[in-house]
């Protein structure tokens, strides 16, 4: 009998290979940048109060980038606003991850076309994760979005870049 | 054997072995890209500007005394008016007693003029007709006594 070999009946003792161990903590606490840009922010609110229940999830708000995994962009991101957005998201630390919520931020949503104030589309300013489409997305919608995230997160290597970084590198 | 010292060396040994231990297994599987932005002060995404150590207004601290007295007052109100039906007439004039202490202090204060400050002079910019907006001339600031004389007399 070898020294691990049948000794723990009790499976107190989970054998895990590094990556998987990293990739089950970080889906497991997708703690978000706490702030709102528009009225999806109402609706990301929401998400996070009661009914709907952000923390059954271990997503809870930090209100520094600093402590931040995940950004919500939720809302019309302004020219002005966008600029801000990329320093916000440069100043959080690795691994960081974006959900675009709405269609302001997915695409300019409303402004598409005559919003000479919006960025049309956040990922012009930094690489996007989830999409989450409504104008706003309802509760549930920004939960699938975070359940996407999570599925993302679960394919995670720590040896190869992430689909975004390496985005990021070719522009 | 170990002595009793001896186990305390040996806590802060293994203590320090685990801080080591813990922070070099970081070191090796955590990302590390630091660059300019991500090194800045984090200001709500602001660019930083100017020292951290900013002058204030030594009046305020007058404001600041004068909100700590009243703040307290607060305090001692609060627990006193929860049971004030058990405590009788000489609770309630003890309170009085106190309050208009304080209140005197306050009179004695306005007196002295610790509360008025000068105002700055604004300038309100002025629209003209076929020019546009103008920097316009500075207006003075009534003190807040006067402006609501001044309404009064309306």
């Amino acid at each position: 009998m070898g020294m691990l070999d049948m000794k723990y009946r009790d499976s107190n003792i989970i054998v895990v290979s590094l990556e998987k161990a990293l990739n089950w903590a970080r889906k497991n606490s997708l703690w978000y940048e706490q702030f709102g840009l528009a009225c999806c922010a109402i609706e990301m609110m929401a998400t996070a109060a009661s009914r709907y229940d952000f923390d059954r999830f271990g997503i809870i708000p930090r209100s520094s980038p600093r402590q931040a995994d995940v950004m919500i962009v939720a809302g019309t991101v302004t020219l002005k606003m966008a600029s801000r957005i990329e320093r916000l998201y440069e100043q959080m630390s690795e691994p960081r991850y974006v959900i675009s919520m709405g269609s302001c931020s997915n695409c300019g949503g409303p402004y598409w076309e005559h919003g000479y104030h919006v960025l049309k589309g956040v990922d012009k300013v930094v690489p996007v994760d989830v999409y989450v489409p409504g104008c706003p997305p309802r509760p549930e919608a920004l939960l699938e979005g975070f359940l996407k995230l999570q599925e993302k997160i679960t394919g995670e290597t720590i040896i190869e870049k992430k689909e975004t970084e390496k985005k990021s590198d070719t522009a | 054997m170990l002595t009793d010292f001896g186990y305390v060396l040996l806590f802060i040994v293994t203590g320090a072995i685990f801080v080591g231990v813990a922070l070099f297994v970081a070191k090796l599987i955590r990302p590390d890209r630091p660059n300019d932005i991500k090194l800045m002060t984090y200001e709500c995404g602001e660019v930083p500007f100017g020292d951290a150590r900013v002058q204030f207004n030594n009046r305020f601290y007058i404001i600041g005394l004068m909100f700590l007295i009243f703040e307290v007052e607060i305090l001692l109100l609060f627990p006193w008016a929860v049971v004030f039906k058990d405590i009788g007439w000489f609770a309630f004039a003890a309170m009085f007693v106190f309050v208009f202490l304080i209140f005197i202090g306050f009179i004695y204060e306005l007196g002295k003029g610790q509360l008025k400050w000068d105002l700055p002079i604004p300038v309100v910019p002025e629209y003209k007709e076929g020019v546009g907006v103008v920097e316009g001339k500075a207006q003075e600031i009534l003190p807040v006594e006067s402006q609501i004389t001044a309404k009064l007399n309306q």
